[in-house]
């Protein structure tokens, strides 16, 4: 006799109410069945549904949305026929979730502590002091600092990492027999998700609970998952075991998923005959927030001592984890952050530190592209209207001329000419995307600073964001400085690399030198922690091992930024002395004790 | 490590409201500038206003010399504000009697209608704004939504003539005229002043209730309060334990805003109902030109106000735990 699934989704639709008042289906006809332990991915771009079906297991619908339609059972209780106050029975209880950012999942006002062991005592489960005791307990098993105090302290006061450990503490508070995991790893940087994904895998799957995992990414996935759901516009694509779908996906959208999340590498245009002066040069660039002190530093330090060259046409990538410093960088380059100390200059000429002193012209030729397109671009306003913009200020163009002109660049970006008169509030997110490049193009630039423009995407119109700027950039010759937390994107498109740790220059160098080993501890950990599309890398990767034991750091401020998370550190030499920049021979420069001989290869 | 820190969170959380306390009492002296700089633009003076239309030049000028107003602007300030100080804002000119005896007679009446005005009011506001919040778009939140949105259009004069005529003279239930006396019994004293409550809570509450709802309304939508619900807690204990911590700062400081109203702005109500409070007192010594009664309500209305929104400040400090504990 087979034992019958712990959880089974049968015809599942939920529909919301558009504009006119329609109801139209979000998702519909969704069937899915995992036993009792099992762990069921569900995968897609945003506007997938999987949230949506990922919340009706708690018999949720957000505002707007109701449950039309199917069946959801979860042991004995069929969640579509129970009430709001049986619902809550359920939810925090024998079910849990864990939400996408902790940090605004967690109520700003009250203590860690507080919300742990709510779910435990407004369900009656135990009195508040074992609570408590069991909270220690996992915040122990989830490798959290201070497990005994941390529960006192508010979330402002912790990080994100930390904060998506302890709201699995919350969830596993009751021992739930069902835990739904919200992409919750997904707002953190790929070194903090390592260590999390570990945490997660040792306590919540190892306790025996099923789970529900909602992911855009495939290769966390894979670490993760019994069975894979591959979601888009709210119907099941394919469905199956694992490793069937991450090795051998039948349905075309899995394998476009699967190719976007692997970004080719594009071959780097032919290099012209260089005029002697590179296009941008950055010269011992320190720059921070507060008073400038008499050593010439900034109270608050962001970026220390920046050297950097773009040739014309090329493109550097900028990475780093969150808090590094790379959108300071453009924010210097750009004259919104005049520098404490050092020099930009654009091509051979310094340019004024801050934005008043620079000219129009200086303006023009330098443009940046904000990361978040949806706050960048005026809602309100049409296609047609952002575009003539800096038409207009940068070249007085106005009338026919600036709309043949809007025309002309609506064809650049690949985005139909019939788009002009529409207001941004309506396009896609791709689109707003490619129309917060257009208007950087308006300008006619030599240099546009890309801050983070793919991250707010999803991975399939990433990928052909940066097709369009490869092509750009082979049409127009445009130099860019790509800055991104993500390597392999990185890697894929620029021609030269410098990585930023904590406001310093770790390693630099050509993009070549990035494939081979070996890398600064900095870059090798981040390497190693981007996820592989197998199951099993997260038990064999290295990346974010314990680092060995030092003694106490001296308070020398050019110290190593990195000695701290560093695995390759030595005592009595790098908590001492600042280290020196040396060549590798593979091409790159590092910022380390180590050379060549003494870096772990990986 | 943890306890330290939240001590010294402590203490930080202090030194913002010493410096927000100093910076009222800095406000308040600016404001008794103020007062006092425009007491002295107003036409006319008490020596003119006490011998009337038919009195000489010099029968003015030996008045004024007898009552000290030829002193040069700034003496009289500094004489004024030190007296002031010391709780002695002068000599009514009108009343012929010291400023503090005036004021000490009226302005326990205006605290407790206030005092009882906002014991009414605070309660029914939240409970309206809450409610009306928790039923975000349906029926009860539109109903009141109707009710508070008529009762901030609908002026005090209107509700009071109104309330008026229907518990005095159709109902016969309330006295239409608020007597205090000083043999008066508690229950006679609310029966008294039962209208004048009603009438001044009902402008308060409308604003007080319509602040409430949007401060409730804004946090509902936050994350945490999606992730309250997917905990299993109940809507009741969502609103009490994890929206109002956040919402309470803006409540507070509408409230405040609101309240200040109760003091000053209840000059129509004291009016109509012939109530013996500060505001009414105010509005004499205007058409008397009797300037330190004047500028004496004026002080305490602006030191209440100050009190009022000192109030609100400390709240929103003491409720956010950024500020509270670093």
């Amino acid at each position: 006799m087979s034992e019958a699934p712990h959880v089974e989704v049968k015809g599942l639709t939920v529909t919301a109410r558009n504009a006119a008042g329609e109801m139209f289906p979000i998702v519909s006809d969704i069937d899915f069945a995992l036993r009792r332990g099992e762990v069921l991915a569900l995968i897609g771009e945003s506007g997938s549904g999987k949230t949506t079906i990922a919340l009706t297991l708690l018999g949720h619908a957000r505002p707007g949305a109701t449950i039309s339609g199917g069946s959801i059972r979860v042991g004995d209780a069929e969640l579509t026929k129970l009430d709001r106050s049986a619902l809550a029975q359920l939810r925090g209880n024998r079910i849990a979730y864990i939400a996408q950012s902790a940090a605004s999942a967690f109520n700003p006002s009250r203590t860690i502590m507080d919300q742990v062991i709510e779910p435990a005592l407004i369900h009656d489960l135990m009195p508040r002091a074992q609570a408590e005791a069991k909270a220690v307990e996992l915040f122990r098993a989830l490798a959290l600092p201070f497990p005994d105090t941390i529960g006192v302290r508010y979330p402002h006061q912790l990080s994100g990492g930390q904060l998506q450990r302890l709201m699995a503490a919350m969830a596993l508070i009751t021992d739930p027999e069902l835990v739904i995991l919200d992409e919750p790893t997904t707002a953190l940087d790929v070194t903090t998700q390592i260590e999390v994904l570990r945490a997660f895998k040792a306590v919540v799957l190892e306790r025996g609970a099923t789970a529900i995992y909602v992911s855009h990414d495939l290769a966390v996935v894979a670490q993760m998952a019994d069975q894979i759901v591959v979601l888009s516009q709210g119907r099941i694509r394919e469905a199956g075991a694992a490793a069937q779908i991450l090795h051998a996906p039948a349905d075309d959208y899995t394998r476009t998923l699967m190719a976007a999340a692997h970004p080719a590498i594009r071959p780097a245009p032919e290099k012209i005959a260089l005029p002697a002066a590179p296009l941008l040069e950055i010269r011992g660039l320190t720059a921070g927030y507060g008073k400038i002190g008499k050593d010439g530093r900034p109270r608050i330090p962001v970026l220390r001592d920046i050297n950097l060259t773009i040739e014309r046409g090329a493109t550097l990538g900028v990475i780093g984890e969150s808090g590094s410093g790379k959108s300071t960088i453009a924010r210097v380059i750009a004259g919104l952050l005049p520098p404490a100390s050092g020099q930009v200059l654009l091509d051979g000429e310094v340019l004024p530190p801050g934005l008043q002193g620079r000219s129009r012209d200086q303006f023009r030729r330098v443009q940046l592209v904000f990361q978040n397109a949806d706050t960048a671009l005026n809602p309100a306003h049409s296609v047609g209207r952002i575009l003539a913009r800096p038409l207009a200020f940068y070249h007085d163009l106005k009338g026919n001329a600036a709309r043949m002109r809007v025309l002309e660049l609506l064809d650049l970006i690949r985005l139909p000419a019939t788009l002009i008169d529409r207001p941004i509030g309506g396009l896609s997110g791709g689109q707003k995307q490619r129309i917060n490049l257009a208007r950087a193009l308006a300008a006619d630039p030599q240099l546009i600073l890309c801050d983070e423009v793919t991250s707010a995407l999803d991975t399939v119109v990433g990928a052909a964001i940066l097709e369009l700027m490869a092509e750009l950039r082979r049409e127009l010759g445009i130099a860019t400085m790509f800055i991104s937390h993500d390597i392999s994107t990185v890697r894929a498109i620029c021609d030269d690399i410098l990585v930023l740790y904590s406001g310093t220059m770790v390693e630099t160098g050509p993009r070549a030198a990035f494939g081979v080993a070996p890398f600064h501890p900095y870059t090798d950990l981040l390497i190693g922690s981007v996820p592989e599309m197998r199951a099993g890398w997260l038990e064999e990767s290295h990346a974010g091992a314990a680092p060995p034991p030092i003694g106490g750091t001296g308070d020398h401020p050019d110290l190593c930024r990195f000695l701290p998370r560093c695995a390759a550190r030595v005592d009595g030499l790098c908590n001492t002395t600042p280290p020196p920049r040396r060549p590798l021979a593979k091409g790159s420069q590092i910022l380390c004790h180590h050379g060549d001989e003494s870096l772990i290869p990986s | 490590m943890a306890g330290a820190s939240s001590a010294s969170g402590m203490s930080a959380a202090l030194t913002l409201i010493g410096k927000r306390f100093a910076s009222s009492l800095l406000t308040l002296l600016l404001v008794s500038l103020t007062i006092f700089v425009i007491a002295q633009l107003l036409p006319g003076d008490a020596a003119q206003e006490a011998l009337g239309q038919s009195a000489t030049a010099e029968q003015v000028a030996a008045l004024r010399h007898e009552m000290g107003l030829d002193r040069p602007a700034h003496i009289r300030y500094a004489s004024w504000l030190t007296g002031m100080v010391s709780g002695d804002p002068g000599q009514s000119m009108v009343a012929n009697m010291p400023v503090a005896e005036v004021i000490a007679e009226r302005l326990p009446n205006s605290l407790l209608l206030a005092a009882l005005s906002a014991l009414v009011a605070v309660p029914v506001a939240l409970a309206i704004g809450i409610g009306s919040a928790m039923n975000r778009g349906g029926r009860i939140d539109r109903a009141l939504n109707i009710v508070t949105l008529s009762m901030v259009a609908v002026p005090e004069f209107l509700v009071a003539t109104v309330a008026v005529l229907i518990f005095s003279v159709k109902l016969r239930w309330l006295p239409s005229i608020a007597l205090v006396a000083d043999d008066m019994t508690w229950g006679e004293y609310l029966r008294g002043v039962a209208m004048p409550i009603l009438t001044l809570s009902i402008i308060v509450i409308a604003q007080m209730a319509r602040m409430t709802r949007a401060a409730v309304i804004d946090q509902m939508d936050r994350p945490y309060v999606e992730m309250a619900v997917l905990k299993g807690v109940a809507p009741v204990r969502i609103v009490m334990r994890h929206i109002m911590p956040n919402a309470i700062a803006p409540i507070v400081n509408a409230m405040a805003l609101s309240l200040s109203y109760l003091l000053g702005g209840a000059v129509i109500v004291e009016t109509i109902f012939n109530y013996p409070g500060l505001a009414s007192l105010m509005v004499n010594a205007v058409t008397s030109r009797d300037m330190p009664l004047l500028q004496a309500c004026a002080m305490i209305f602006c030191a209440a106000y100050l009190i009022l929104m000192l109030i609100a400040d400390v709240t929103a400090i003491l409720a956010n735990p950024r500020l509270r504990a670093q």
